[in-house]
C-alpha cells in the first residue's frame, strides 16, 4: 500500500513539475530576492550585502510610510466592505432568483474583463471627471448647480473604481457558496417556525460564509497593493503604499527599503487575513 | 384503536395543484383522523410529495383548501402552521450540532435557554441519541441522522408530523428496524403522522390507511389489508404486493353469486358479498388471485376447493418462501404461486407437473 501510495505521489509530482518549476522561478525565486533584499543597503549603484535591519527601522519609523501603509489598509478596506456589500445580493438574486439562464449571467458578470484594466480607469475618468459624465448629467438634469469635485482624483474615485473592478471577484465565491446550500435547510427552518429574515441570519448566511470570507480575501489582498488606481483617479490624497514602493525601486533608488516595505506590507496584510479567516471560521459553519 | 381515530386532524378539500401546464394534482380530497398514522403511496411522479407540500405550506394549492385541527389554512405560510416536517434529505443543518439542531424551532418561539435544553434532552433521550448532543451532522450516520430529523420535528409538538420518504436512504436491515421503531413511537405518543413512500411494503407495516396515489389522483383509500384484499382496479392491485391476473368472462349473474368462465381455472360461481355493490358486475373482464392464494399440491393433499394442472417454469428461493412460476394448462402466461418453505416440504425443481389448488373466496374481480 504504502509503496503503491509512493509511486502515485511520484507520478503526481511529475504531472505538475512543469508548473511547479515555473512558480518556484517565476514567484519564490523572486520572493526570496526580495526577502534578502530588504536585509541588504544601496548606495547609488552599490549594493552593500551586510545583513541590517536598517530598511525595516526606516519602514516602521517614518510616518510617512506609517500614513501610506494606514491609508492603503483603509482604502482597500473600503473598498472590500463595498465590494463585498454589493457583491452579496448580486450572488444571491443569481443563486436563488435566476432559474433559467444562469450561465449567461454568470457570463455577462464576466464582461468588464474583456477590456483592459487600464482602459477600465481611464473610462471611470471620463465617468467621474469635472466635466465627465456624470458631472453633465446631473447638471443637465439641474440636480447640481457646480460639478462634484470630490468624485475623482481622491479617495472616493480609487474606492469606486476598484469596486468595480472587483467586483465579479467577489461576486462568484459567494455565488458558489450560496449554490452549495440545499435548498431544504431552508424549507426546514422555515418549517420550524422562522420568518425569511431569521432564517436568512441563522441559515443563508452562517452558511456563506465561506464565499464571503473568500470574497474578502480575494479583494483585499491584491487592492493593498495596487498602485495604478491610485496612481490615475487617486490625485495626492489617494496615494498608496505601493506607489510608494514602486517610487523606491525607481526614482528614490533605494531596492532594499523598497522590499523592506513590500515585505512590511506582506506581513501586515497576510496577518490581517489570517484574522478575517478565523473571524469568518467562528461565524459560519465550516460546510461540509 | 379504531374509534380513537374518528376526529378528521386534516380535511383536504378539492386541492388541485398546476406547475405551469402541468397538472400534479387533480382536485384531491381526503380526511386524515386524529392519531393516524396515515401514507400516500405510490409510484414517483405520482403528487404524494406535491401533495404533502401542499400540506406543509410549501405549495400553495392551484384550487381547494386544505384544513388542519378545523382550521382553514390558506394563506397561512408554512412557518405558521401546526406541522413539521422530515426531509428525504434530513436538511440538518451541517452548522449547529445536534443539540442546536434540535432546539432550532424552540429558539424561535423565544423559550428560556433551561426550557430549551429540558425539551431538546427529552426528546433526545425518546429518540435514543441522547449521548450525540455535541456532535455535528456530518459526525453522524445516516440512521442517525434520521433520527435528529425526526427529534426536531417532535420537539416541536405539532399536531402533524409529514415524513417524506424518511427511510429512502437508509439500508435495508436499519430500514427494517426503523419501520417499527417509527411506528412505535407514533403509537406511543399519539401525535397524527403523514408518510410519503413509494415503498408498499413501508406502507403497508406501518400505516393505519393508506392513500394510493396515480398521475395526482387518489385511486383507493383504505387500510393496509383493504389494500391489499380489495383492491379497487388492476393498477393498485399491480402496485400492492403481487397479483396474478387472468382473463375472465361474466356467464350470469344470481343474487349470490357471479359465474365466471376464467381462463385455465374454468367456469366458478364467486360470492357476492366479496364483491362492492356498486360495481357493475356485467363488465368484469379480469379476475386476480394473489400468489398465496394458490397452493401446490402434494399427492396426499386433496383438501382444496378446485384443481388445475400445472408445470413448474422457473422458481425463486426466499429461504421461508419460495416464489415458483407455473404454467397452467390452457393459459400461456405463468402465474406466480408462493408456498411456505415448511419442515419436510422440499423445492419443487422446474419441469415438475403439479396440481394447483385454489378457492373461489380467494378471487378479486377487476374491470378495465
Amino acid at each position: 500500500m504504502a509503496l503503491r501510495f509512493d509511486r502515485e505521489a511520484g507520478q503526481g509530482l511529475r504531472l505538475i513539475s512543469l508548473t511547479l518549476a515555473y512558480v518556484l522561478v517565476m514567484l519564490a525565486a523572486p520572493l526570496l530576492m526580495v526577502i534578502t533584499f530588504s536585509f541588504w543597503t544601496q548606495d547609488y549603484l552599490t549594493i552593500d550585502t551586510t545583513l541590517t535591519l536598517n530598511n525595516y527601522r526606516e519602514a516602521w519609523g517614518t510616518p510617512i510610510y506609517q500614513v501610506l501603509m494606514w491609508r492603503s489598509l483603509k482604502i482597500s478596506l473600503i473598498v472590500t466592505v463595498v465590494t463585498v456589500l454589493l457583491a452579496f445580493p448580486i450572488a444571491y438574486y443569481l443563486s436563488f432568483h435566476v432559474t433559467r439562464r444562469k450561465a449567461l449571467w454568470l457570463f455577462l458578470i464576466t464582461v468588464p474583463f474583456w477590456t483592459s484594466y487600464l482602459l477600465r480607469v481611464f473610462l471611470w475618468k471620463v465617468i467621474l471627471g469635472y466635466n465627465g459624465v456624470l458631472n453633465s448629467a446631473l447638471l443637465g438634469l439641474g440636480f447640481i448647480d457646480a460639478p462634484l469635485t470630490f468624485i475623482l482624483y481622491n479617495l472616493n474615485a480609487v474606492v469606486i473604481t476598484l469596486a468595480h473592478a472587483w467586483a465579479p471577484f467577489a461576486i462568484l465565491p459567494i455565488f458558489v457558496a450560496l449554490e452549495k446550500i440545499d435548498r431544504s435547510l431552508l424549507e426546514a427552518a422555515t418549517d420550524l417556525g422562522d420568518s425569511p429574515l431569521r432564517r436568512f441570519f441563522r441559515i443563508t448566511l452562517p452558511l456563506a460564509m465561506p464565499g464571503i470570507v473568500a470574497a474578502t480575501l480575494i479583494v483585499l489582498i491584491p487592492t493593498v497593493g495596487d498602485f495604478i488606481t491610485p496612481r490615475l483617479v487617486g490625485g495626492t490624497d489617494g496615494l498608496m503604499i505601493s506607489n510608494m514602493i514602486q517610487i523606491q525601486f525607481g526614482k528614490a533608488n533605494n531596492a532594499p527599503l523598497g522590499a523592506a516595505l513590500a515585505v512590511s506590507s506582506m506581513v501586515v496584510i497576510g496577518l490581517i487575513s489570517v484574522g478575517i479567516f478565523l473571524v469568518g471560521k467562528k461565524l459560519g459553519g465550516r460546510v461540509r | 384503536m379504531k374509534d380513537t381515530h374518528t376526529k378528521p386532524m386534516i380535511v383536504i378539500d378539492q386541492v388541485v395543484k398546476k406547475f405551469g401546464s402541468f397538472t400534479a394534482l387533480h382536485g384531491i380530497s381526503a380526511e386524515i383522523r386524529e392519531g393516524e398514522f396515515f401514507s400516500l403511496l405510490g409510484p414517483s411522479g405520482c403528487g404524494k410529495t406535491t401533495l404533502l407540500r401542499v400540506i406543509a405550506g410549501f405549495e400553495p394549492p392551484t384550487k381547494g383548501k386544505v384544513a388542519i385541527g378545523g382550521k382553514d389554512m390558506s394563506g397561512i405560510p408554512a412557518n405558521s402552521r401546526p406541522t413539521n416536517m422530515v426531509f428525504q434529505s434530513y436538511a440538518i443543518f451541517p452548522h449547529l450540532n445536534v443539540e442546536e439542531n434540535v432546539g432550532y424551532g424552540l429558539k424561535t418561539r423565544k423559550m428560556s435557554k433551561a426550557d430549551i435544553a429540558r425539551d431538546v434532552a427529552e426528546v433526545l433521550k425518546l429518540v435514543d441519541m441522547e449521548s450525540y448532543g455535541k456532535r455535528k451532522a456530518h459526525e453522524l450516520s445516516g440512521g442517525q441522522r434520521q433520527r435528529v430529523a425526526l427529534a426536531r420535528a417532535l420537539v416541536m409538538r405539532p399536531e402533524v408530523i409529514l415524513l417524506d420518504e424518511p427511510l429512502s436512504a437508509l439500508d435495508k436491515k436499519l430500514r427494517d428496524q426503523m419501520q417499527v421503531e417509527l411506528r412505535s413511537l407514533q403509537r406511543s405518543i399519539g401525535i397524527t403522522f403523514i408518510l410519503v413512500t413509494h415503498d408498499q411494503e413501508e406502507a403497508l407495516i406501518m400505516s393505519d390507511r393508506i392513500a394510493v396515489m396515480f398521475d395526482g389522483r387518489i385511486e383507493q383509500l383504505d387500510t393496509p389489508e383493504g389494500l391489499y384484499r380489495r383492491p379497487v382496479n388492476r393498477r393498485v392491485a399491480s402496485f400492492i404486493g403481487v397479483m396474478n391476473f387472468l382473463p375472465a368472462k361474466v356467464l350470469g349473474v344470481t343474487d349470490q353469486h357471479v359465474k365466471l368462465d376464467i381462463a385455465a381455472l374454468g367456469q366458478i360461481d364467486v360470492p357476492r358479498h366479496d364483491i362492492d355493490p356498486a360495481f357493475d358486475i356485467e363488465a368484469v373482464d379480469t379476475i386476480g388471485v394473489r400468489p398465496e392464494m394458490f397452493t401446490l399440491l402434494a399427492d396426499a393433499d386433496d383438501t382444496a376447493q378446485m384443481k388445475v394442472q400445472g408445470e413448474v417454469v422457473d422458481s425463486e428461493y426466499y429461504g421461508d418462501m419460495t416464489y415458483y412460476s407455473v404454467r397452467l394448462a390452457g393459459h400461456d402466461t405463468p402465474v406466480t404461486i408462493s408456498m411456505r418453505n415448511t419442515a419436510g416440504r422440499s423445492v419443487v425443481p422446474p419441469g415438475s407437473q403439479v396440481t394447483v389448488g385454489w378457492g373461489a373466496d380467494s378471487i378479486v374481480v377487476f374491470k378495465e
